[in-house]
């Protein structure tokens, strides 16, 4: 990996003006938030999600978007025939919206799950929670991104 | 590449039907397939694209892992623990290769 250092950058923001910029972004274009939902409703099978029952935790603003700590909670009593069965993870700004998808068992005994993210930039981070009975809820926030972490 | 080094934290022992904690880590690139060398070729993919932790060959949590996932991918996730056993956590590498630990716990 390059490690862009503080004299480098500005080396290249004076040398090259704009183009130290255009540098920074990624090859392909970023995803946007209708690629994203046409990603969501492929998962949930074209329903809509509810609000509720599904909580995402991210921090408001992550210095480096390389690493963004992220959680997922989902209120359920995980036994036999009422778990969660699937969580996953969107990124709306990122070259692509999905970022994983956590499978539930009842032996899991929590649907709670933490993992460490990439984020390209500021953007809409969206969780959706897929129930054992067919229901589906999601959950999304913000995350102001200084350093994105998909290269470039 | 170097073989990856696995942390995974399993309690040695629980009670039985208690909900413990499991952390696993494991050192790999997670190179995403979006970054470029110095001359301006694309590095091609190479993740952990799944990860899966069984109990006694039950399944009890899996994670598709897709490109946007930090490089060294942690997971932190819950267990029910219903007897005295054996977890066994599995990440499956893009080219082809496989990386298992085991881990037992004791259930009083």
């Amino acid at each position: 990996m390059t490690h862009l250092t503080r004299r480098k950058l500005f080396t290249l923001a004076a040398g090259a003006g704009t183009l130290a910029v255009a540098a920074n972004l990624p090859r392909t274009a970023n995803a946007t938030p209708e690629e994203a939902q046409k990603a969501i409703s492929e998962f949930t099978g074209g329903k809509e999600p509810q609000s509720g029952k599904i909580t995402l935790t991210a921090p408001e603003i992550a210095e480096n978007g390389n690493t963004v700590p992220i959680s997922i909670s989902v209120e359920s009593e995980m036994t036999g025939d009422d778990f969660v069965e699937s969580v996953t993870l969107m990124a709306e700004g990122n070259p692509n919206p999905e970022v994983a998808t956590f499978l539930f068992t009842p032996l899991s005994g929590r649907a709670e799950a933490t993992t460490r993210i990439r984020l390209a930039k500021t953007q809409n981070v969206v969780a959706v929670a897929k129930m054992s009975d067919g229901s589906v809820y999601s959950d999304r926030k913000e995350v102001k991104v200084t350093i994105g972490g998909c290269g470039g | 590449m170097a073989a990856p080094r696995i942390r995974v934290k399993v309690p040695s022992s629980a009670s039985a039907g208690e909900v413990i904690t499991i952390k696993t880590l494991i050192s790999h690139e997670m190179e995403s397939g979006q970054r470029k060398d110095k001359d301006g070729n694309t590095i091609p993919r190479e993740i952990i694209n799944n990860f899966t932790c069984e109990f006694n060959g039950t399944k009890v949590f899996e994670c598709q892992l897709d490109p946007a996932i930090s490089s060294n991918p942690y997971f932190e996730f819950y267990a029910k623990v219903p007897e005295s056993g054996t977890f066994k956590f599995t990440w499956q590498d893009d080219n082809g290769e496989t990386y298992t630990e085991e881990k037992d716990i004791e259930v009083s």
